[in-house]
């Protein structure tokens, strides 16, 4: 069986990463945002998963930074299906576009 | 090392520690008890004192400037528990994790100012990052407190995103993620590599808010509860600005001229869009968001070049920014809204507090005789000695003359309008405390030696 090229895998993470921060710009809901995050962070796991099978594979540096990454990541989303309860519970929405307290 | 492993074992036990502890004052005690501690072992560890030997493998290096902005931001720390610890009972019920979630904050820290694997990087700005999402949204009744926060998490997840992408592309073009000048070079024609720096910069000028990437900062500064925006705005900040610096004058230095035109514009803008804005903010908090992205352009300056000027000018600067901004936001802590009407004929009711709230503000503006005048000296200097940015040095004095007038404001207001009726009730040792924060802004714009001197 033919090898993947680490060409197509870098396309595909790099594909994923934009689709997430275009999803993190435009989309309203915050669980959609959330999960639009989620998505930036992967791809980034792909990533270095993908340099360290194929560049560097005599040492496992960038599987390590991949678990941290992973950890910190539900860390964060913890956090921030804390923020939403709360946004909720105050606007009864989760939508960015009703928390607009402030302005210039 | 102390005071990594004491800051980390003293956040667990101040979270816990309400279980045992009834009272908010015993809380507060053992706050700053084991701040002191903290500091003791710091400098206990800076003259080689040693409480744990663990092998970091290379991923942390404490040297001798490490060591001294640890201890300058315990220092600032236990400042900041003095004049407005009490403030955080007002927020909410959990007071003693208020004080868990800034030690943990002091943790992380600790390890952006010391790490040399960019593994310790990441791990330390999401240290300081996800409890300051909480620190943010901790008035959970407030409206704005809630938007804040969801906004400061956004573009935090947003730039920790990026500057993943940075780690990766630099792990991928050098193969490691030590924060070495041999790693780059070694992989200098990489255009991989370029991007990594790139993404970092963009990444981490996030995390200072500077110019382009400030659009979280006022927002953030103003909509979370005062007393945590003034330990956001001063310490934490400190704290990205030496991470920043730590990176880009430890591993990019050769690539220097690739990037350092890049951070001149940042700067150029950071300064003018701060100043600019600041001049049309009515309420004094909004106005000290703006007057703190314009004071780090100043700060960036430190990336144009890397001598002794700009290391002791970097440190010079946060002590007396710190010290300013948090003296100016104890008081406005204290009052029952942040527009500047409540300044009003402040100086007939609280001659003391005035006086020392006028340093501060000459201080910021930069005023010959406070540090905030020699600490800008240093930065422009350190610049003119690098030899390249001329038309930024102008421009800085320039947009520091505008921020004279932003800060003048305040004075003026304090001292020559009639007040209505405003009261704030402060105790004498704050108005000690204050005053002692006023005489050391000045003695260190007279005698800068007094704090450089530890820094052999």
């Amino acid at each position: 069986m033919n090898e993947v090229p680490l060409t197509h895998i870098l396309v595909l993470s790099t594909a994923l990463f934009f689709i997430g921060m275009f999803g993190l710009f435009t989309r309203r809901n915050m669980i959609t945002i959330l999960m639009s995050v989620e998505l930036i962070l992967n791809s980034v796991n792909i990533n270095f998963v993908a340099f360290n099978k194929y560049l560097f594979p005599e040492k496992l540096d960038g599987v390590f930074f991949v678990l941290f990454i992973i950890a910190i990541a539900a860390a964060e989303a913890a956090l921030a299906i804390a923020i939403i309860i709360n946004l909720y519970r105050n606007h009864q929405s989760i939508d960015v576009d009703d928390a607009t307290e402030m302005k210039f | 090392m102390n005071a990594l492993i004491v800051t980390a074992v003293l956040g667990v036990m101040m979270m816990f520690s309400s279980i045992v502890l009834k009272r908010n004052s015993a809380i507060r005690m053992l706050a700053i008890v084991g701040l002191l501690f903290t500091f003791i072992a710091n400098v206990l560890d800076s003259s080689g004192v040693h409480f744990f030997s663990i092998n970091i493998k290379g991923m942390m290096h404490f040297d001798q400037f490490a060591y001294f902005f640890i201890s300058i931001s315990i220092f600032c720390t236990f400042i900041f528990f003095l004049l407005s610890a009490k403030e955080m009972e007002r927020i909410g019920v959990n007071y003693s994790e208020y004080f868990a979630l800034i030690f943990f904050i002091l943790c992380g820290i600790i390890l952006v100012a010391s790490f040399t694997s960019l593994l310790i990087l990441f791990l330390g700005i999401e240290i300081i990052s996800i409890p300051l999402y909480i620190l943010t949204g901790s008035d959970k009744k407030n409206l704005k407190s809630n938007e804040a926060s969801l906004k400061y998490f956004l573009l935090g997840a947003f730039s920790t995103g990026i500057m993943l992408m940075g780690i990766a592309l630099f792990y991928g073009s050098t193969g490691s993620f030590s924060v070495e000048n041999s790693v780059v070079i070694a992989a200098t024609t990489s255009p991989m590599l370029l991007i990594g720096i790139l993404l970092l910069l963009f990444s981490m000028s996030f995390k200072v808010s500077a110019a382009p990437f400030h659009f979280w900062a006022p927002d953030v500064y103003d909509g979370a509860p005062t007393v945590f925006t003034s330990f956001m705005a001063t310490i934490v900040k400190a704290a990205a600005f030496i991470a920043f610096i730590r990176l880009f004058s430890l591993a990019f230095t050769p690539l220097q001229d690739r990037w350092q035109l890049i951070v001149a514009v940042i700067i150029a803008l950071t300064l003018f869009v701060g100043n600019i804005t600041a001049v049309f903010q009515q309420s004094v908090k909004r106005m000290l968001a703006y007057s703190s992205i314009a004071q780090s352009g100043f700060m960036l300056m430190a990336l144009l070049a890397f001598n002794t000027f700009s290391v002791e000018g970097i440190l010079l600067y946060i002590v007396a920014y710190s010290i300013s901004t948090m003296g100016i936001f104890s008081v406005l802590v204290k009052m029952k809204d942040s527009s500047l009407e409540e300044f009003n004929g402040f100086a007939k009711h609280q001659p003391v507090l005035a006086v020392a709230l006028t340093v501060f503000l000459l201080s910021l503006a930069g005023i010959p005789l406070t540090a905030g005048f020699l600490s800008k000296f240093y930065m422009l200097k350190a610049v003119m000695h690098s030899g390249n940015f001329l038309w930024l040095i102008i421009f800085a004095v320039l947009m520091a003359a505008v921020s004279v007038y932003y800060y003048f404001r305040i004075i003026q207001v304090m001292f020559f309008k009639e007040s209505d009726s405003n009261t704030i009730i402060v105790s004498t040792s704050f108005k000690w405390l204050l005053s002692a924060l006023a005489i050391i802004i000045i003695v260190l714009g007279v005698y800068p030696q007094l704090l450089l001197q530890f820094l052999v």
